[in-house]
């Protein structure tokens, strides 16, 4: 059984909003395949994750607002930039998440 | 909870295919279908594209295959204006252990580890059972060719065969060569895995099929202890599906992921 699924359904059913985060397309290396996602509910609770930790926390926050706006965004994340303070990752590949939220 | 969630929540629970195909860029982005081989369940901006997603959709999910599509606002190919995200939620794949021996239980275990289905078939109903293969989804008490000609078996599907012994090895091994499997491993020190050899070259399989057989089975990293040995055959599973050599990271350059393939979820 998928445990991101399994939480989610069990969130809706209390009658708590969540969003989902799914990678969509990585490109080159990447630690997870395409189809790997992590929800979060209305009350920050997390499950599942998108790639190998460095992008979660930001991926978090993106969607905490989709919960409240509930637009659905695509997000890239590229190598890390240390000097710019950019979240990224560090093994050099892109990756493409989809954040939605569960409406439907 | 809304009709997709259910449904979708619903066929993972009882490994149903499912498929799931999401706007993600474009007109309508956000929109999302549930796809059965039978029917779906929402609606897309338009209905020639929704005609277009679902039968992709379809295709993707006969084949396990997750990732982007793109089309015109009414569904046309070759044209880029609709991103679409069709994810394939397949059931999870098969491994048949043969030979219901210590290495067995931890290659089950493994297995399952794995996210296999996992069979443990043995001709010997005192050694085929449950309680000796806690891990195994199905104990089976059948011959092995016999079990394996009417066993269901795809491109995603192990065979390891742990018999070593001739007997049961060399006709299993031929029905396991007719089929699609993605791996056949076969156990044997080097004297057993030569016999073996001989034995089914004698048979009509030709040196072409022989070499479909992982045997002696595993990768080289010195296992002794069933535990051990059954990480030296689930790492070889791995390789083999990605076309990785099986040697240490350390010891090369280029990139350490493989290549996205294009498979279902779970």
């Amino acid at each position: 059984m998928n445990p991101v699924v399994e939480k989610v359904a069990g969130w809706r059913e209390q009658g708590k909003k969540a969003a989902m985060a799914t990678v969509v397309q990585v490109e080159r290396s990447g630690p997870l395949g395409a189809g790997t996602s992590m929800a979060v509910s209305e009350d920050g609770e997390v499950v599942g994750s998108v790639s190998g930790g460095c992008v979660e926390p930001a991926v978090f926050e993106e969607a905490m607002e989709t919960i409240e706006t509930g637009r659905p965004k695509l997000l890239t994340y590229g190598i890390s930039d240390e000097e710019a303070f950019g979240v990224g990752l560090t093994c050099g590949g892109t990756l493409h998440i989809f954040v939605e939220r569960v409406d439907w | 909870m809304g009709e997709i969630l259910n449904r979708w929540h619903r066929a993972l629970r009882e490994q149903a295919p499912v498929a799931l195909a999401t706007v993600v860029r474009g007109p309508g982005v956000g929109d999302k279908l549930l796809v059965t081989p039978e029917e779906h369940v929402g609606s897309l901006a338009s209905r020639d594209l929704e005609r277009a997603v679902v039968e992709a959709a379809r295709g993707m999910l006969e084949g396990g295959r997750t990732g982007l599509r793109h089309y015109g606002p009414e569904g046309q190919r070759r044209m880029e204006d609709v991103e679409v995200f069709i994810q394939s939620f397949a059931p999870p794949p098969r491994m048949y252990v043969f030979g219901a021996i210590d290495f067995a239980g931890a290659v089950a275990r493994i297995g399952k580890f794995l996210g296999y289905r996992v069979t443990v078939c043995d001709a010997r109903g005192i050694f085929a059972t449950k309680e000796r293969f806690p891990f195994a989804d199905e104990v089976v008490v059948a011959w092995p060719d016999e079990f394996l000609k009417e066993a269901e078996v795809d491109r995603r599907t192990v065979i390891c065969v742990l018999t070593h012994d001739p007997k049961f090895d060399v006709p299993l091994l031929k029905v396991a060569l007719g089929t699609e499997a993605g791996y056949i491993g076969a156990m044997g020190s080097r004297r057993t895995h030569n016999r073996r050899n001989e034995r089914l070259l004698e048979e009509g399989v030709t040196e072409e099929d022989l070499k479909r057989i992982s045997s002696p089975i595993g990768l080289d990293i010195g296992a002794r202890t069933p535990e051990e040995t059954a990480v030296a055959i689930a790492a070889e599973i791995i390789a083999l599906r990605t076309g990785h050599s099986g040697g240490r990271l350390a010891e090369r350059d280029g990139p350490i992921h493989a290549p996205p393939e294009e498979t279902a979820s779970r």
